[in-house]
């Protein structure tokens, strides 16, 4: 589904990702993780083009997302991407939130968007605050709003950019428990997190980085049961520890 | 008080509610026209197209440089030789006060713009929008939210810079008020009088502006 071939990138001299390759098959979870700039984000947000790649190619059911031909629009309404700090709009309320891109992008009617966008509030058990505003929401919920924005596109594949970093402890479980469901039902998913619990319980492989490269790529029981190289023996004791 | 004789202006009421009305109707259009002039500048200014940001950010800092009152000129001689033919001076005062507000305006919503997160962009983009229903839909909503007051702000301002069309023979409220301040010799009153005026309408749009900013904050 998803097949990543040797990027890199350099944000002016500064190299992020090196000779980066891996792969999501259809249905396969896949965690990404890492200490803090280790270019986990960038490659995430590599996948549906919302950053250029220098070299290297990544295609997303067989379109070449790194072919300056691609129409990345079209590739983007089928790849739903879930961020950090939710990046709901602030100015529409929840129900608006779902809809838009499902009417202007898709050409879904009112109705049809709408019935949707209720099915996956209620699916994310928000429907008493689909007339709210996100302002109204906490942070868990307005996460969770953000990942039924997502699905209301029908997306091949879903992409979580740190969807939990932000987040205070007590509601970081709602927002996992959605994806696992989601992880669950079948859906291809690339994640990045330090959340290793939600790792060893739904990833099909985890994917650890350092310094814009990928380490290792591993099982998810080997990953954790014998990591091989000694950095990442290292980070995992230094988060596993507590 | 005595020497002084404010009947006079009941009498020339009518005329000055003309000039008046002509005050509006040159801000209000030139609002409009600067709102969208100055959204097509400010976008063209942040647009990754190297030589449109360049002469949106020449034609900006260029009008902003020189006084209004030379703007009005220009376009009052300017836009016959480009037409070939003579637009009156409503147009040409009209379409100067809509060049030089988009300049202004521009720089407003260029600074509303910024002030609305990258993410939400990407939040947009990741949904399969493009740029302009991004811009629609996302941006400018939100960037108009945090500019009203400044934009506000700036039409106060381009409702006092309306008297200066006296340069091209027009009659707004102030040309009215000294052709009857001199006509009639009443100075004082008649000064006094649309001192009086001008203060209350722009007065109200600033108790305007501070509900909107304290509407905006929360």
């Amino acid at each position: 589904m998803i097949e990543i071939d040797n990027i890199s990138k350099k944000y002016g001299t500064f190299q992020v990702l090196r000779d980066c390759s891996t792969s999501v098959a259809k249905g396969e979870v896949v965690v990404i993780c890492g200490p803090s700039g280790s270019g986990k984000s960038t490659l995430i947000q590599c996948v549906n083009g919302l950053e250029p790649v220098q070299q290297g190619r990544i295609t997303v059911d067989g379109m070449n997302v790194t072919d300056k031909k691609t129409n990345l629009t079209q590739l983007r309404a089928r790849i739903g991407m879930v961020f950090q700090h939710f990046e709901l709009y602030p100015h529409m309320n929840v129900l608006e939130n779902l809809c838009l891109a499902q009417e202007k992008v898709l050409n879904r009617t009112r109705s049809e968007a709408v019935a949707k966008a209720e099915a996956l509030i209620e699916r994310v058990g928000l429907s008493d605050h689909i007339h709210k505003h996100p302002g109204q929401l906490s942070g868990g919920q307005q996460q969770r709003v953000a990942i039924a924005r997502s699905l209301a596109m029908d997306p091949i594949a879903m992409l979580f950019d740190e969807p939990t970093s932000a987040l205070d402890p007590e509601m970081i479980n709602e927002v996992l428990d959605v994806m696992v469901q989601l992880a669950t039902d079948g859906m291809t998913m690339m994640v990045v997190t330090h959340e290793m619990g939600f790792a060893r319980k739904v990833a099909d492989r985890v994917v650890f980085m350092d310094e814009g490269r990928i380490v290792e790529d591993r099982k998810t029981e080997d990953f954790f049961s014998d990591p091989e190289s000694p950095r990442l023996r290292d980070f995992l004791s230094k988060i596993l520890q507590y | 008080m005595s020497g002084f004789d404010f009947s006079v202006i009941v009498s020339a009421l009518p005329f000055l509610w003309e000039g008046l009305q002509l005050s509006f109707l040159l801000t209000i259009l030139a609002i409009i026209g600067g709102l969208g002039f100055g959204v097509l500048l400010a976008l063209a200014r942040m647009s990754g197209f190297r030589l449109l940001s360049l002469v949106a950010a020449t034609y900006v800092n260029l009008i902003r440089s020189v006084p209004l009152i030379l703007v009005i000129f220009w376009f009052y001689f300017l836009v016959p030789l480009v037409l070939g033919r003579p637009v009156g001076g409503f147009y040409s005062a009209l379409i100067a006060f809509v060049m030089f507000e988009a300049a202004y305006y521009s720089e407003i919503m260029r600074a509303g713009i910024k002030s609305v997160a990258k993410g939400q962009v990407q939040a947009g983009k990741s949904t399969g929008l493009g740029y302009w229903r991004i811009q629609r839909h996302i941006v400018l909503p939100q960037a108009f939210r945090n500019m009203i007051p400044v934009l506000v702000t700036q039409a106060i301002i381009l409702f006092q810079d309306t008297s200066l069309v006296f340069v091209v023979s027009l009659r707004d409220f102030m040309t009215a008020s000294s052709i009857v301040a001199r006509t009639e010799g009443r100075l004082v009153e008649m000064y006094l009088f649309a001192a009086v005026v001008y203060f209350v309408i722009c007065f109200a749009g600033s108790l305007t502006v501070r509900r909107l900013q304290s509407k905006v904050a929360t």
